[in-house]
């Protein structure tokens, strides 16, 4: 099992994970996340709490970030049949960020607007994932065509 | 199938029809010379379970089986290898020792076939009848031990979740459920469970539900606690969610969940306050009932 309070930036599943963050680290690389189950996605949030705890979110923007990846990687497992989730930290000139790439290949997302909209669902859930991960992030992108799965990349940048 | 295998077959039979007592004997001493059980299990037990499996396998061998299908196709065999495995599953036996259990008994045979006086062209036949007939039970008994064991995790996890969900009672009529982790869906059907049994058998009148410990509220998590908060009310008792911190309400704004129809608390203890306020009410209402 897990255990919970897991070190910051505690060791995530990829090989290039080796030697996280020491001061002047080497240059950030995404840390990519299987989600085939609902344990998976323990797993996801647990690598995304880390990863902004390190960029230095503050508390609220951490359980932010956390609550859309989880939101996003569920769509993936849940209407996707399975997926991955990138986790990569970003130090661009104008700012420090973190950057979600959740992708998966279902059957894609036929009505866009629609699924964007509170209260929507083709499921069982209560229809505000998508559209709240989007209002959780500063952007937020959705590829996707019928047939040929969803890929949703979105950014938060650090706000102090 | 070799030309003399009926022979060697119905020689076997007869052998060990003969020799039951002994076979089983045999066997048990060879499982506690290599200590192939585990700590669970002691030598009566293993006494009791060699003897019905070699009566078993003696019953077996007379009926018209083919020699490698005796083993599933007769059914009290078939049991006595499963109960076999299981046991050791639970016991705590490994697969390893397990299986070698399993074939000491292949040993055990041969040692009593080679008490009658036979050639080695006989024996050599009958070695070939034994191996064919319990190369199944070693399989069936790994099988079997592996279906032990899975059931033992899934009883375990089930505990695990029990154990994990306490129901308090808090105060007169005033019971609290402290989560503590990720609010899966099976987690919060036995959060559901417990706390509605315990508000019937407590006669609780209000539960709080506290969130301190849960880390992420996402849609789905919101939506077990809605569908809980919604079985309390139709038990006729109030629902009050403490332990909402800053972040958590500002996500749950974002996400456009509205919970305004529930009474949220930030701490258990602003919770308790309420919840006592809640009894309070009701009991002057029963009250005015009463006097009325
Ligand atoms: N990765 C995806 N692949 C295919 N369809 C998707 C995907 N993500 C979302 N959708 C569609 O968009 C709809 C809305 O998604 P959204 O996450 O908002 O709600 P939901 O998942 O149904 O419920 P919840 O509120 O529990 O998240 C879904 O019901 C589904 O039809
Ligand atoms: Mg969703």
């Amino acid at each position: 099992m897990t255990p919970a309070g897991g070190r910051p930036g505690g060791a995530p599943s990829s090989p290039a994970a080796a030697g996280t963050t020491k001061p002047g680290s080497p240059p950030d690389e995404p840390h990519t996340y299987q989600v085939r189950t609902e344990d998976d996605l323990l797993t996801v949030r647990h690598a995304v709490r880390a990863a902004s705890q390190d960029l230095g979110f503050p508390l609220v923007d951490q359980t932010r970030v956390v609550t859309a990846a989880s939101e996003l990687a569920r769509n993936a497992l849940v209407h996707g049949g399975g997926g991955t989730v990138a986790v990569e930290p970003l130090h661009r000139p104008g700012g420090v960020g973190l950057r979600l790439v959740v992708s998966d290949k279902g059957p894609g997302i036929a009505d866009l607007e629609g699924a964007l909209t509170d209260g929507f669902t083709t499921g069982s859930g209560l229809g505000h994932g998508l559209g709240g991960a989007q209002r959780l992030m500063h952007t937020f992108d959705v590829c996707s065509s019928p047939g040929a799965g969803t890929t949703i990349t979105a950014v938060r940048w650090r706000t102090r | 199938m070799t030309a003399n295998e009926p022979t060697a077959r119905a020689r076997l039979t007869r052998v060990l029809a003969q020799r039951q007592a002994e076979t089983a004997d045999h066997w048990v001493q060879l499982q506690r010379e290599r200590q192939l059980y585990g700590p669970g299990m002691d030598e009566d037990a293993l006494r009791e379970e060699a003897d019905g499996l070699v009566a078993a396998l003696s019953d077996g061998l007379a009926a018209e089986l083919p020699i490698e299908r005796v083993v599933v196709g007769h059914p009290p065999l078939r049991e006595a290898v499963r109960e076999l495995s299981l046991r050791r599953a639970r016991a705590g036996t490994s697969p390893t020792e397990t299986s070698l259990a399993v074939l000491a008994l292949k040993e055990a045979l041969l040692e009593t076939v080679e008490q009658e006086d036979l050639g080695t062209r006989a024996l050599l036949e009958l070695a070939l009848v034994i191996n064919r007939l319990l190369d199944a039970a070693g399989a069936l008994s790994f099988e079997t031990y592996v279906e032990g064991r899975e059931e033992i995790i899934q009883r375990q996890s089930r505990q695990l979740l029990e154990l994990s969900t306490p129901v308090v009672h808090l105060w007169q009529k005033v019971l609290a459920v402290p989560l503590i982790g990720n609010l899966d869906t099976a987690r919060s059907q036995v959060v559901m469970e417990n706390l509605l049994e315990a508000i019937q058998s407590r006669e609780a009148s209000v539960a709080i539900i506290d969130i301190t410990g849960v880390p992420t509220v996402d849609t789905s998590v919101a939506q077990h606690l809605m569908q809980t908060v919604k079985a309390v009310r139709l038990m006729g008792a109030d629902c009050v969610i403490s332990g909402v911190r800053p972040g958590i309400a500002q996500t749950i704004v974002q996400l456009g969940i509205d919970l305004s129809d529930i009474l949220t608390r930030a701490t258990l203890a602003d919770a308790l306050a309420t919840a006592m306020n809640l009894t309070g009410e009701r009991n002057d209402e029963a009250e005015v009932r009463r006097l009325s």
